[in-house]
Parts: C-alpha cells; sequence; structure tokens
C-alpha cells in the first residue's frame, strides 16, 4: 500500500476571494506581518500497490481528470 | 423542435426548465438520467441549475464525469445544441465542453436578485431573437459564478465573439472577468450562462425577457 498526498492550489494571478478572506481575519486576530494567504485542498489517498512508479502515474492521471481543475488550479504529488 | 433537459442528483431547477420549455415549444422535453449514455435524437440538450453533487471538489466537476456528459459531449460534436444554466454552466466548462472555470463569487456570498444583461452577440442560434445590444433582466442564483479564464483564452473568446451575454454596466453580482455572464463554444452550439432565463418567461413571473433565449433555441420566433 502507497499513500499518496495530493496539495491542489490556485494558479498564480488566479483571484482568491477566500484567501483575502482569511488574510483579513488573521490581520484582524493581531497577527502581523502576513504576506499574501492562498487557500488550497488536500487529497489523501491509498492506493493498492507496491510500485511506486505505478503508482504516482495513476495519481497524476487522477489530478488531471478530476482531482485538479488546470485551468485554475497547480497540483503537486508526494508519496510515502 | 424537441428538446431534453438532463437530471442529476442535486440539480433542481429541471422542474422549471422543463416548465419553460413546454410552454415555449408547445412540447414537453424528454429527461435524461446520468447513467444514460444514449440520447434519442433532439435539437436541443439543456443542463439545468441546482447543486449536483452537492458542489463537491468543484461545482460541476462530478457531474461532468458521468456517463452521461460523453453522450452529450458526442451530441455537441454533431452539432447538437446544448445550453447549460447556472449549475449546467459549471458542469459544460468542468466537462471541457466550454472554455475557462467559474470560481467562487469575489464577495464570497450567494447572490439571489435580478440583474441586468446585455445582449452582446445575437449572431447566435441562442440569442438571435434579441437586438444587438439590448438590455434584458435576468435573475441570478448562484455563489460560484465568478468565471475566469487566463488571457490568451479570453482574448480568443473575445475575439471570436464567444461572448453572448455580459453584466450591464454595474450589475456584475460576482466578479466575473469582463462581466461575461455567458459564452458560446467556437462551434457555436454550446451555450453555458449564469443568470436563469427560464424564470422570466411570463407575466405570472414579472416579466419575460428571459423567452427569448428559448425562442431562439426552440426555433419559435414570430414571423
Amino acid at each position: 500500500m502507497i499513500n499518496a498526498r495530493v496539495t491542489v492550489t490556485l494558479k498564480n494571478g488566479v483571484l482568491d476571494p477566500q484567501g483575502k478572506a482569511i488574510e483579513g481575519a488573521l490581520g484582524a486576530l493581531g497577527f502581523d506581518g502576513i504576506g499574501h494567504v492562498r487557500q488550497g485542498k488536500v487529497f489523501d489517498l491509498q492506493i493498492e500497490t507496491a510500485d511506486k512508479a505505478k503508482a504516482e502515474a495513476e495519481v497524476k492521471a487522477m489530478c488531471e481528470k478530476l482531482l485538479a481543475n488546470t485551468v485554475i488550479e497547480n497540483y503537486t504529488i508526494s508519496l510515502a | 423542435m424537441k428538446s431534453a433537459v438532463v437530471q442529476l442528483p442535486g440539480l433542481n431547477r429541471d422542474r422549471d426548465m422543463i416548465a419553460a420549455l413546454t410552454k415555449i415549444s408547445g412540447n414537453a422535453p424528454i429527461t435524461i438520467w446520468q447513467t444514460e449514455t444514449e440520447i434519442p435524437d433532439v435539437d436541443l440538450i439543456v443542463i439545468p441549475g441546482g447543486f449536483s453533487y452537492g458542489d463537491y471538489l468543484r461545482c460541476g466537476a462530478i457531474a461532468a464525469r458521468m456517463p452521461v456528459m460523453q453522450a452529450i459531449k458526442a451530441k455537441a460534436d454533431a452539432g447538437v445544441k446544448v445550453l447549460g444554466v447556472c449549475n449546467g454552466f459549471q458542469i459544460l466548462v468542468e466537462a471541457g465542453l466550454l472554455p475557462g472555470a467559474l470560481m467562487r463569487n469575489a464577495s464570497l456570498k450567494f447572490v439571489c436578485k435580478e440583474i441586468k444583461l446585455e445582449v452582446v452577440n445575437v449572431d447566435t442560434a441562442f440569442s438571435r431573437a434579441y437586438e444587438q445590444g439590448q438590455i434584458i433582466r435576468c435573475p441570478v442564483a448562484h455563489h460560484d459564478g465568478n468565471y475566469f479564464a487566463d488571457e490568451e483564452t479570453l482574448k480568443t473568446i473575445e475575439d471570436n465573439g464567444q461572448v453572448v451575454f455580459r453584466y450591464a454596466a454595474g450589475t456584475n453580482p460576482n466578479g466575473s472577468v469582463n462581466d461575461i455572464a455567458g459564452i458560446i463554444n467556437a462551434k457555436g452550439n454550446v451555450l453555458g450562462m449564469m443568470p436563469h432565463p427560464e424564470n422570466l418567461i411570463e407575466a405570472a413571473h414579472g416579466g419575460a425577457d428571459g423567452r427569448g433565449l428559448f425562442a431562439s433555441a426552440l426555433d419559435v420566433i414570430a414571423a
């Protein structure tokens, strides 16, 4: 079994109103010196194989087909 | 003109859409369930609004991967008209039938109100009943209607006249780039829009400004 973590983030230049709202709320809590806040998503998946290369290829296909919308989002994959 | 309305779990504007199509064309549309892989011969397929699959992952993302969407893609490729309203528009962009993406409203709030639309291209199968530049009233009700496309895509759709409806000055409810409310594919047979024309088609609705869209698509424009 291979554990995969997919992190999906908005591409640069894509407006992130939720990140902006979080940024404002952090400021209101007294946290100073915060740059931009960008919100993303994390998916943890279990892949039933011992073959890392195969798992990575499969997770990449999942990202392209469903987990990320590549018009607006980037993704990274880490395997453990 | 024969029409069809797609039904998926969580879509809730299908009844309004069926009523509008029935009243305007005189014939009830057939309904198509999400698992269907064969679509009967129709002239217009409509994906109505709602919250398919609870808006999980991204609005329209899961619905866009259902078997029926492959069948709709094939019909669209064959030239059949496809209209997606609200969640239907989100499903069409997620399925890659229309360019760009629909993101959370810039205000982060659900908007449910009447806005004004400018008809900026009347040379389409969905807008020919209107006058160029006509301002029409139309209801909107959505949380994720903020249209986005990268600069290159935006330039392409603007240059090709693929923007059909724009929020009229000062009424953009969601932060959409270039005030885009509705776009059509390059081929001219797939239209997606966030506003709900099906909810303004008769006096009982308080107006009939949305009727022209269905009259265009259903070919029932009075001579």
